[in-house]
């Protein structure tokens, strides 16, 4: 009886939890569906009595939302696909090859992922805008395009994978490449999924650095676009709230479609290897 | 011929590795170096790329700059405002969900949804729910007889608004790693407890609290450092002004204000230095505490 009583508080506590989580979202869908007039009558309706999406249209023809969103794409699936060859090529040379100072290379690696982005940010500035490549794509990516985490995540798995296969696949006469291509890579998939979806979402929702090197529109990410939107938007919060709901609904999409590779890589993180 | 073989492993070795050196050597190894030394430019041309003086003059001027006083004293207010009571209710929640509950996962999946979605695009909506006038927080807090809160323009409340969505945003992330570790407790510690009968909350204190620590103290460390660099949700939540009365300053503010705004190169740097100081203070304490608590198991 007492044990059935303490579970219903359980579930009660987990369920306000719950909702505290999700209603900001709620809140914000709702308020991207409304009028101008509906968003300030009170007490709020957190359903509204009509569903439009005449806000969002709005959105995309008021401020060049379809560039923001259109670079956000492109520069996160860059991101994602050059983060995975770099960290698959390093974590072959990490975990299967032998060769003089591979240990201390991987240390320094690793300690690298002490340093603050933060700390990087001035002199990263300096060095692109001496190349010229200030308010360009290559900007956004080409300094990002390495993740020790990936490195390390991929490295652990290779090692996990027993190294009499790599040598009776050489004896085979297959190359290295080929190697990686069609036994590590398939093997490895998990890892790599958790590995892509992370970036994404961290190049996705990136805020300081494009801030910092993109300054005209036609570079801006979502994030940088949306904060500059915000001042424009003023008490509009239909339309911020729609702005806001498209950066906002695909990484979530996303998260559901790839939840367990996603909580698996977090996961990790904690457990230290 | 040994020779020879080690040379050319050596070379292939590299050319695998090459992409990831050469990016983490011109923009994470070389900026570490290039910072300090750009910390200590008193006269520059950031045009011509030529230093004419270095000297101290940034670091006595940044510890002489109120501003800079007011930033490291509201960066340090918000640490100790969101990472315990962070860490307290993620802990809470993780040992619940823990305890054999139905649709565990399904939960945490719903906590963990702040962690995927954009802190700019979060903000924006917490400036919406923190509105005096016609926010939903109000609303809310006016069925229980509270006068409305003006959030964000209220001077005494700004850092606080700040500190709410600041866990509201963390708490996935601390719940998940707790929830792992939680898993990773070997159940014979608690067959043998409940064999020589001991009560729910020796259980607690002495089983699964000691072998949990690491864990609790690695999403601490791991939450106090993400805390200090805090700086999307202020820039977003006052829109481009930190806080009433500058009472959202934080240390990255600070930094990114003297960077983008004043063009002073030499004192952003000195600033990123010390921020840099303080988060690896506490990355190395991490790392000590963290390999003698391995030993320890």
């Amino acid at each position: 009886m007492k044990i059935n009583y303490l579970k219903a508080i359980a579930y009660v506590i987990l369920i306000i939890g719950g909702i505290i989580t999700i209603l900001p979202f709620l809140w914000m869908l709702s308020t991207s569906f409304k009028t101008a007039e509906q968003v300030y009558v009170m007490p709020p309706k957190l359903i509204p009595s009509n569903i439009m999406f005449k806000n969002y249209i709005e959105v995309l023809e008021r401020i060049p939302f379809t560039i923001y969103f259109l670079n956000s794409i492109f520069v996160s699936i860059t991101l994602t696909i050059l983060t995975l060859i770099t960290s698959i090529f390093s974590a072959f040379a990490f975990s299967k090859l032998r060769f003089w100072g591979r240990d201390t290379i991987f240390s320094i690696f690793l300690a690298t992922m002490m340093v603050p982005g933060e700390v990087l940010i001035i002199p990263n500035y300096v060095t692109l805008s001496h190349l010229g490549w200030i308010n360009t794509h290559l900007a956004l990516i080409v300094p990002w395009i390495v993740s020790v985490f990936a490195i390390f995540l991929l490295r652990q798995f290779f090692l996990g994978i027993p190294d009499e296969l790599y040598y009776a696949a050489k004896v085979d006469g297959c190359s290295d490449f080929m190697y990686i291509w069609s036994i590590m890579v398939p093997l490895a998939k998990p890892a790599l999924i958790t590995i892509a979806m992370l970036k994404m979402i961290y190049s996705w929702n990136e805020f300081l650095w494009p801030l910092i090197v993109t300054n005209t529109p036609k570079m801006r990410t979502l994030p940088v676009g949306l904060a500059v939107f915000t001042t424009e938007a003023g008490s509009h919060y239909h339309l911020l709230m729609a702005a806001a709901t498209m950066i906002i609904l695909p990484m979530i999409i996303l998260y559901i479609i790839l939840q367990k590779y996603i909580i698996e890589g977090v996961s990790r993180s904690g457990l230290k290897g | 011929m040994n020779n020879r073989n080690t040379f050319k492993s050596f070379i292939k070795g590299i050319l695998y590795i090459l992409p990831a050196l050469v990016i983490l050597g011109v923009f994470r190894i070389y900026p570490i170096l290039k910072s300090l030394d750009m910390s200590f430019y008193t006269k520059y041309n950031y045009f011509k790329d030529v230093v004419y003086e270095r000297g101290f003059d940034n670091f006595i001027y940044i510890f002489n700059d109120e501003e800079f006083i007011v930033a490291i004293k509201n960066t340090f207010t918000f640490v100790l405002g969101v990472v315990p009571l962070s860490i307290s209710i993620s802990l809470f929640i993780a040992i619940i969900l823990n305890s054999q509950i139905k649709f565990q996962s399904f939960f945490r999946g719903i906590y963990f949804i702040p962690f995927v979605t954009s802190i700019v695009a979060i903000s924006a909506v917490w400036r919406w729910i923190y509105n005096s006038e016609f926010g939903i927080l109000n609303y809310f807090l006016g069925l229980f007889g509270i006068d409305p809160i003006k959030w964000l323009l209220d001077p005494n409340w700004a850092m606080i608004s700040l500190i709410i969505l600041s866990i509201w945003k963390g708490l996935g992330y601390n719940i998940v790693i707790l929830l792992a570790g939680l898993q990773n407790i070997d159940k014979q510690y608690y067959l043998a407890a409940k064999v020589d009968g001991a009560s729910k909350a020796q259980i607690f204190f002495y089983i699964t609290l000691p072998l949990l620590s690491p864990t609790i103290f690695f999403v601490s460390i791991m939450s106090m450092i993400n805390s200090f660099k805090v700086f999307d949700e202020v820039y977003v939540l006052f829109d481009k002004i930190p806080g009433p009365m500058g009472r959202c300053l934080t240390m990255v503010y600070y930094i990114y204000d003297k960077f983008a705004n004043e063009y002073v190169y030499g004192i952003a740097s000195a600033a990123v230095y010390i921020l840099f100081m303080i988060v690896l203070f506490f990355t190395i304490i991490q790392l000590y505490i963290g390999n003698k608590k391995v030993y320890y198991n």
